[in-house]
């Protein structure tokens, strides 16, 4: 056993694991308000700049749930667009378990996301202020001999057969890092463009990301990214012994593999 | 053809999805009742918002403007388009020929302004992003009188804090009469440069869909903060007395009082 995650890593990994819960259910829910996405500075209705619009429609007496992507319609009834309350088909962008709250309700909406929003950039900064003082940052830079290895560890991973190491390898230390250096970073980034105040305040930050409206599509792609993110990280916990991880990310100890020691 | 075996991933990662947030669907609904004490805790984060903003953004910083280029569509109206109190029904009847802008409340000298007075003033025209909390945007070009000079010309108190606009316009229906619309602004917004009583959009007089005969443009909040429809403008040291007390109609029905993100 080896003492592998500090008690500041420990805290801001649950921390955050309960802003982005909570920052995604009601991002969701504000989403609702307007389930439309474009791309430039304003949102076009007397011309098309939408890339992504959920929507619900009627077919003869039927409803159903249309996403539109590039143009390209897709049938989502039930999922997307239309989706089921109770027995009957309500229009409405996402169904009740994906929000809060789930009904639609905006200023709620609102409310507990712009507190998380707060909640996680605050913890990225305590994270990111300990991590350059107890090293940690250093940890989830992949060197060039983690670049070399890739490709072994890729066809690894493939395989199913993960070596527990006191390090990270290298595709851990990639996945961290772009959600920890790039991902979490710019969706606060993002969000923040989305503001009129802070457009006022950092009018450049409007030109980096190209528009309010496509910062807000970047902020949901952003999103899709930390949900794909999440998604393979529960995978990878519990294939690679969940009571072993899970007991690292709470009590700080490892169980390393007899020959990595 | 889909073989047996992804349908059943399928059917795991489908049942897997909704499992992980579906013990918890409606948990959070309780957040959606207003005045319960942990939706207030949530709520503290945009008094916190409001101050860092005050702080950051400097009482004279600007909104964006944009080009002539970049008004590529007509102004989308929204909230109340055509107000039906008869109040208002003959005042557009003669092309508010008759229409006067009280001043009062915590100034030295109220006014009564006609439109022809107001135009009279020294105007400010300028092409900013309209954004609505719902989350789409629009950009159009405002003219109007800066708020700061009739303020100058009123002469306003020294212990007034805020501005209040009310408005012809009524949303939905209250349990005795129609709820009028209202909204509030502390003195650093209402004596911001770009806050202007609009009668002028897009190089045409105000419509009644976007609010004649005038509209306040407040360029670092969101769009329901700039009332439409204006009535009266009220200039007080506390909100309580107007609406239900939040300082607007749709700060009564949770929505933030500071609407700069």
């Amino acid at each position: 056993m080896i003492y592998r995650q500090l008690l500041w890593t420990r805290i801001t990994h649950w921390a955050w694991t309960l802003c982005l819960f909570f920052l995604l259910l009601s991002g969701l829910q504000i989403f609702m308000a307007r389930p439309d996405l474009y791309i430039g500075q304003e949102s076009g209705f007397a011309y098309d700049n939408t890339i992504l619009s959920i929507g619900a429609f009627m077919d003869g007496a039927a409803m159903k749930g249309r996403t539109i992507l590039f143009g390209q319609a897709f049938d989502t009834t039930g999922w997307l667009g239309a989706v089921w309350e109770g027995d009957r088909l309500q229009p409405k962008s996402f169904p009740y378990w994906l929000t809060i709250p789930g009904y639609r309700d905006l200023a709620t909406g609102r409310v507990v996301h712009l507190f998380f929003a707060w909640g996680l950039a605050i913890t990225l900064l305590v994270w990111l202020v300990a991590s350059l003082i107890n090293r940690h940052v250093k940890e989830l830079l992949p060197t060039g001999a983690d670049i070399r290895h890739l490709p072994r560890e890729a066809a690894n991973h493939a395989r199913l057969r993960f070596s527990r190491e006191a390090r990270y390898n290298a595709l851990q230390k990639l996945s961290y890092a772009s959600v920890l250096f790039i991902a979490l970073p710019l969706i606060i980034a993002t969000g923040l463009t989305m503001s009129p105040g802070v457009n006022a305040v950092a009018p450049w930050m409007l030109d980096v990301f190209g528009g309010r409206q496509t910062a807000r599509t970047i902020h949901f792609v952003l999103m899709l990214y930390l949900v794909l993110f999440f998604v393979v990280h529960m995978v990878m916990v519990v294939l690679a012994g969940p009571i072993n991880e899970l007991r690292s990310m709470i009590t700080g100890w490892y169980r390393t593999d007899p020959e990595s020691e | 053809m889909m073989t047996r075996s992804e349908l059943t991933r399928r059917r795991f990662l489908t049942g897997a999805t909704i499992a992980s947030t579906a013990p918890l669907a409606g948990c959070f609904d309780f957040l959606g009742v207003r005045d319960n004490e942990i939706r207030d805790v949530l709520e503290t984060a945009n008094s916190l918002t409001y101050k860092v903003q005050r702080f950051l953004l400097g009482s004279d910083t600007l909104a964006r403007e944009f080009s002539e280029s970049e008004i590529r569509q007509p102004m989308r109206p929204n909230g109340s388009t055509n107000p039906r109190s008869p109040a208002y029904r003959a005042l557009a009847e003669a092309e508010f020929s008759d229409y006067r802008l009280p001043v009062d409340g915590l100034v030295e000298k109220p006014l009564s302004l006609s439109l022809n007075e107001l135009r009279n003033m020294p105007a400010r025209t300028q092409i900013t992003r309209h954004d609505c909390v719902e989350g789409w945007s629009c950009i159009a070009k405002w003219t109007g009188t800066p708020l700061a000079a009739v303020l100058d010309q009123a002469g306003v108190k020294p212990q007034a804090r805020f501005v209040v606009f009310e408005c012809f316009d009524s949303m939905g229906s209250g349990f005795l009469r129609p709820i009028e619309y209202y909204e509030s602004i502390d003195l650093t917004d209402a004596r911001h440069p770009q806050t202007i009583l609009a009668y002028g959009m897009n190089d045409k007089t105000l419509p009644i869909s976007n609010g004649a005969p005038l509209r306040v443009r407040i360029e670092r909040q969101l769009g329901y903060k700039m009332a439409k429809y204006i009535r009266t403008i009220r200039v007080t040291d506390t909100l309580d007395g107007y609406g239900r007390g939040g300082g607007g109609y749709w700060e009564d029905n949770g929505y933030e009082w500071f609407a700069g993100i």
